[in-house]
């Protein structure tokens, strides 16, 4: 059992032109098991959010906690994966893998058969010796999604990991994370600017309003698991889809507007 | 580059030969960023060297005056001469020592303090104004207050270099630590890094290529300042050897030994970029 459970979490920052409130009474919990969306109209504040899960960032107000412990500062208990994949470059694939267990000391012996296996499921067979700098994109992702569940935290934090690859090798990885977890039932919270994607992983989606974020709408995904492409092409995934978009486009416009109003 | 590439594969085996059309010389050699052919990137570099020898040799022709600017000929005499006779060897060893002594001394002080200056807001808020005012005057001028502190002896050129060096290396190791992506340090925290293990196992490996790289950048610049002081004031070294050609007259031994400092700014780099090559063969190559 591992839930990730956020209590009225606010976060405001101090800016030179006077206080910017980035997130606002935010309350959400996701259970033991499942895979949250959060999706939003950029600057709406969701990766703000998520590395307050983390630790990363204190927030102003509020708290988050981690089977009802306060997550005050970042530990192993959330992994978490960044979109700019930061990756070592001066250590192979496997190395990368094993950094987290390389510092919880786990024997060498074990820390390889867990590396080992996270290759092969991770299709990266043949680069374990091979630095980043010989990795595609998608690659490099997964190398970086291996790395976080090789310390088997708790739950797992990502934010946009497929944000900046190509269209084709982002379905490609939605369909592996889908399987991954489908295998390791970790607690994720995704976040994420598509739609389709939010739609395609999640059991559940958070749609935030623009600044200061809010969540405005949860929305529940009923399409039955396990999912593969052929669930992009589904009635119910459109209509579902359709009710998402409404929302966005609505929250996408009024930051344009508050934008323009600033300017 | 080789953007037709696709389209000669494309293409059946009959048609290749009509397709793939001949690029004129203006468009192969003259379109901006394009790379060129190898061969044409050696012979260009090749003959760079011949023609600076032919404007050489025809200047010092035209002038005719050994003194004002001898012929390459005659530089190559001078310089077999003056590594039989003159002990020059002897100086090049003692520059080489000076430089050596001081940019050790020098990069063994600013790289750790660059490091900490980049990575702790509170360092660098103390360090950072003097240092950068500081490096605004010319290690070269303090010469003289130096003769007067330590004398003509070694302290003095060691200092010299020092000043040079220091104060830029520091600077430059302070951009690079201050460089490293925090994300890079963040995902260590989320995997359970304590604050000194992301320091040590990601903070420090991050900076090592470029550190080396400003080491290898500021080495040339200790060389300028080491002659300096050796012209000033100096009873060996390269700089002193040039000083007392010049009083004899021997352009030629000036310029040989100006070649030589030259050489072994080749060398000492060719050194670092192996160093690089080896240690660092992760690193991502920007030039081709």
């Amino acid at each position: 059992m591992s839930e990730i459970r956020f209590v009225d979490v606010a976060m405001r920052f101090k800016t030179r032109r006077g206080e910017v409130r980035a997130l606002e009474r935010i309350s959400l919990t996701v259970p033991d098991g499942q895979f949250a969306c959060l999706v939003g109209p950029s600057g709406c504040g969701k990766s703000t959010l998520l590395s307050v899960a983390a630790g990363l960032i204190t927030p102003t107000e509020g708290d988050v906690l981690v089977d009802g412990k306060p997550a005050h500062t970042p530990g192993a208990d959330r992994g978490m994966v960044f979109q700019s994949y930061s990756l070592y470059p001066w250590l192979s694939v496997r190395r990368n893998i094993e950094f987290g267990l390389e510092i919880k000391r786990t024997p060498r012996g074990e820390r390889n058969r867990q590396s080992s296996e996270l290759i092969h499921l991770m299709k990266l067979d043949g680069f374990a010796e091979a630095f980043p700098k010989a990795l595609s994109g998608g690659m490099k992702q997964r190398v970086a999604i291996a790395r976080a569940l090789a310390n088997d935290p708790q739950v797992l934090l990502m934010d946009e990991p497929f944000g900046a690859l190509d269209a084709l090798t982002r379905q490609i990885m939605q369909e592996l994370l889908t399987d991954l977890w489908q295998r390791y039932r970790k607690t994720v919270l995704f976040v994420t600017h598509d739609i389709d994607e939010a739609i395609f992983l999640g059991d559940v989606i958070y749609v935030m309003t623009t600044r200061p974020g809010k969540i405005r709408t949860t929305l529940t995904v009923d399409i039955p698991r396990p999912r593969s492409f052929d669930t992009l092409k589904t009635e119910h995934f459109n209509e579902l889809r359709n009710q998402v978009v409404g929302v966005i486009h609505e929250e996408s416009m009024k930051a344009v507007e508050s934008e323009l109003a600033r300017a | 580059m080789r953007d037709q590439a696709p389209l000669t594969q494309a293409a059946p085996a009959s048609a290749r030969k009509a397709t793939r059309r001949r690029r004129g010389f203006l468009r192969t050699y003259l379109t901006p960023k394009q790379a060129i052919p190898r061969e044409a990137r050696l012979t260009l570099g090749i003959g760079s060297f011949i023609v600076i020898l032919l404007l050489w040799t025809l200047g010092s022709g035209l002038i005719d005056n050994p003194l004002f600017l001898p012929s390459p000929a005659r530089v190559v005499t001078a310089w077999i001469g003056m590594v039989q006779h003159q002990h020059f060897l002897g100086d090049v060893g003692w520059s080489t020592f000076r430089i050596v002594a001081g940019f050790l001394i020098a990069a063994a002080m600013a790289v750790p303090l660059g490091l900490l200056m980049g990575s702790f807001e509170v360092v660098r808020a103390f360090f950072q104004p003097p240092i950068n005012a500081i490096r605004y005057m010319p290690a070269s001028a303090f010469i003289p207050l130096l003769i007067l502190l330590q004398g003509l002896g070694e302290d003095e050129k060691l200092t010299v270099i020092w000043i040079g060096v220091f104060f830029q290396l520091v600077l430059m190791v302070m951009d690079i630590a201050h460089r490293v992506p925090s994300e890079m340090l963040n995902v260590a925290y989320t995997l359970g890094a304590s604050r000194w293990t992301v320091f040590y196992k990601v903070f420090l490996p991050a900076t090592f290529p470029e550190v080396v790289d400003a080491l290898r950048i500021t080495m040339g610049w200790a060389w300028t300042y080491l002659i300096v002081a050796e012209l000033v004031a100096a009873e060996r070294g390269i700089g002193s050897f040039i000083l007392i050609s010049e009083r004899f007259l021997r352009a030629d031994r000036i310029i040989a030994a100006i070649l030589t400092i030259g050489l072994l700014g080749l060398i000492t780099d060719a050194i670092f970029a192996v160093i690089h090559r080896s240690a660092f063969p992760y690193v991502e190559k920007v030039h081709a």
